[in-house]
């Protein structure tokens, strides 16, 4: 931890009378992915945007690649690359037009240019659809043209806003590829993502509920700090109507669906399989019931699902 | 009769096939999940349910009736919320919420009493005065689906309602789509998440026009036959590199700090030999859906 490339410092953004960004501090280590997580309209667009040098701060400050973002907003630009949640690509542009536009606007030309688009083009594997509309290529793919084109300049750092929104599983998969290959070879990752999955490959995460960072560090200690006791899941059939009886019962601390399974986490000593599993039979079928460990999904419903039951309240 | 019926549909653009023979039904009260990977054609298949685009051959129906039938009911005993929901940016919620009402005629006192429901149960009550372009993904959707929803209509399509919503926002978003499923409600809807495809009473899943699966999503895992199994011990990018590009091996993704991988049939003890200089083991666990949907995409 001695290489900080981007360091935020009581990084704020207000809108009229709305804080959006509360006094943010953090770090991000040359080479490092850096998970930055919350719910929509937490600040994490925002505080990206600040980042990039495309929005002002209103307080504090940040240095990002070795330059002030509010001072030196254009000399940031240059340093990094953006995928934005809607990527912006031309869509009846081939996809290596989009390349060529986005290098040019990057000051790429002639033989540098295309060296960078070849370079760009075999990294992202992105060969075979080079000539297609852009238009016309499915949602994975063009995630994977905007990944190229904001990598085109080779950045130091990049940004990615819910890069693999709506990606099927597959496309999730090659996309993460990349990602840590890019990390692998030295570019600093910085990415939000709703798939708690994918945030497991991150060195460190930072959780954002509404404009403040309240939690940051590695999966492992964020795992231990916010979800303590014990998780039981339960597999089988029809157990949705067993989930709101089973926060019900003494020494459950949460009961959330996990696609199939439901999870069910006590605290530490008063697991009781033999209840649950009665519970779980009144309306449905119980297949197995077996202790899991914690994953970020259970850091973020801790974290983030308890602030929203309270403002609900 | 089903409240949702499609057959033998295909769809072709220009020389493209979309959707190439595709038959399913939707009972009432039932939730059928549409999953595959992008470009299968899950969206055109919605768009021909909802008398948006003309099947090149097959039939859609409605509660019985085709939507692009003259005098047909179909349309207004449909709701769609399509992936690109437009609200009007501009409009509270509040007035969102009386735009739509207003658009399907609803009577002044029905409309109260669904609004209020719909603004309990989204929480959204506390915001009505604000403007719908001022909301976070979570909320637009969840205003998307309360419009969609206003007038009650007995079939539900929902084409990846929750693309970007975060987790917490999408169980709430799923305990809302439930309610209304428990009420009788047909409800067809495609996703990227394979968790979700999990809590569907069935799921077909589509590859290149067709659907190559369907059934309970427990049903469809217990048939599996490829193997599942979490990597115990070892270094997780150490173990990445020793397992990419393995013909055994379909997928890998992170399972908390461990491996999940879904395996060839048959394939394990290969598998487990090549890790084991790494300190690691296979531990065998049940598939769940996305491992079935990776086994399945993956040929």
């Amino acid at each position: 931890m001695t290489d900080p490339i981007i360091e935020a410092r009581e990084l704020r953004k207000t809108f009229g009378d709305f804080v959006a960004v509360n006094d943010v501090a953090f770090h991000v280590e040359k080479g490092e992915i850096f998970g930055y997580l919350g719910a929509n309209g937490a600040g994490k667009s925002t505080t990206i945007r600040m980042l990039c040098g495309l929005m002002q701060p209103s307080g504090g400050a940040a240095n990002v690649a070795g330059f002030d973002v509010g001072r030196d907003p254009m000399k940031v630009k240059s340093s990094i690359g953006y995928m934005s949640q809607k990527f912006s690509l031309y869509r009846d542009l081939i996809a290596e037009h989009n390349l060529e536009f986005f290098a040019g606007i990057y000051g790429l030309r002639g033989k540098a240019l295309r060296r960078a688009i070849d370079r760009v083009v075999e990294h992202t594997g992105f060969g075979p659809h080079r000539n297609a509309l852009t238009g016309d290529l499915p949602g994975g793919i063009r995630q994977r043209l905007a990944l190229a084109c904001s990598l085109v300049h080779e950045p130091k750092i990049i940004f990615l806003d819910e890069p693999t929104a709506g990606v099927d599983p597959a496309s999730r998969r090659d996309f993460w590829r990349l990602i840590r290959e890019l990390a692998a070879s030295g570019t600093t990752v910085f990415v939000t993502t709703h798939y708690m999955d994918e945030a497991e490959y991150c060195a460190r995460v930072g959780l954002m509920v509404d404009g403040k960072l309240v939690a940051l560090d590695t999966p492992r200690e964020l795992k231990r700090a916010y979800v303590p006791g014990v998780t039981l899941a339960v597999s089988g059939r029809d157990l949705h109507t067993g989930l709101e009886a089973a926060q019900e019962l003494p020494g459950v601390i949460a009961a959330e669906p996990f696609g199939a399974r439901v999870h069910v986490r006590f605290e530490k000593g008063s697991e009781d399989e033999a209840r649950l599993r009665a519970l779980f039979e009144a309306d449905g079928r119980v297949d197995r019931i077996e202790n899991v460990e914690a994953s970020l999904e259970d850091v973020f419903l801790a974290v983030v699902g308890e602030s929203a039951k309270e403002k609900a309240a | 009769m089903s409240a949702l019926e499609i057959e033998d549909l295909h769809r072709n653009f220009k020389d493209v096939e979309a959707v190439r023979g595709v038959s399913l039904a939707v009972e009432p009260g039932e939730l059928y999940g549409l999953v595959g990977p992008d470009g299968g054609g899950k969206t055109t298949t919605i768009a021909c349910l909802a008398g948006l685009m003309k099947p090149t051959s097959g039939a859609v129906r409605i509660m019985g009736e085709g939507p692009m039938a003259r005098g047909s009911q179909a349309r207004e005993r449909l709701g769609l919320m399509p992936q690109e929901y437009a609200l009007y940016g501009d409009l509270t919620i509040a007035e969102n919420l009386w735009f739509f009402g207003q658009l399907f005629g609803l009577p002044r006192k029905v409309f109260e009493e669904r609004r209020a429901r719909l603004l309990s149960i989204t929480r959204l009550a506390r915001f009505t005065d604000r403007r719908a372009d001022a909301l976070s993904g979570g909320m637009y959707k969840k205003l998307a689906l309360s419009c969609a929803l206003l007038h009650r209509p007995d079939v539900l399509l929902l084409d990846e309602p929750t693309n970007g919503v975060d987790p917490v926002s999408r169980r709430e978003l799923w305990s809302l789509i439930y309610d209304f499923v428990s009420e009788g409600m047909a409800v067809l809807l495609c996703t990227p998440y394979m968790d979700e495809a999990a809590r569907c009473h069935r799921v077909g899943l589509m590859h290149e026009g067709r659907v190559i699966a369907e059934g309970a999503p427990g049903d469809l895992t217990d048939a599996l036959e490829h193997e599942v199994a979490e990597v115990v011990g070892g270094d997780r990018e150490a173990l990445h590199a020793v397992l990419e590009g393995r013909e055994e091996i379909i997928a890998a993704s992170p399972a908390g700090e461990r491996l999940r991988i879904v395996i060839t049939p048959g394939g394990s003890g290969a598998i487990a030999e090549a890790i084991s200089p790494l300190g690691a083991t296979l531990r065998q666990v049940p598939p769940d859906f996305e491992d079935l949907f990776l086994a399945r995409v993956a040929a």
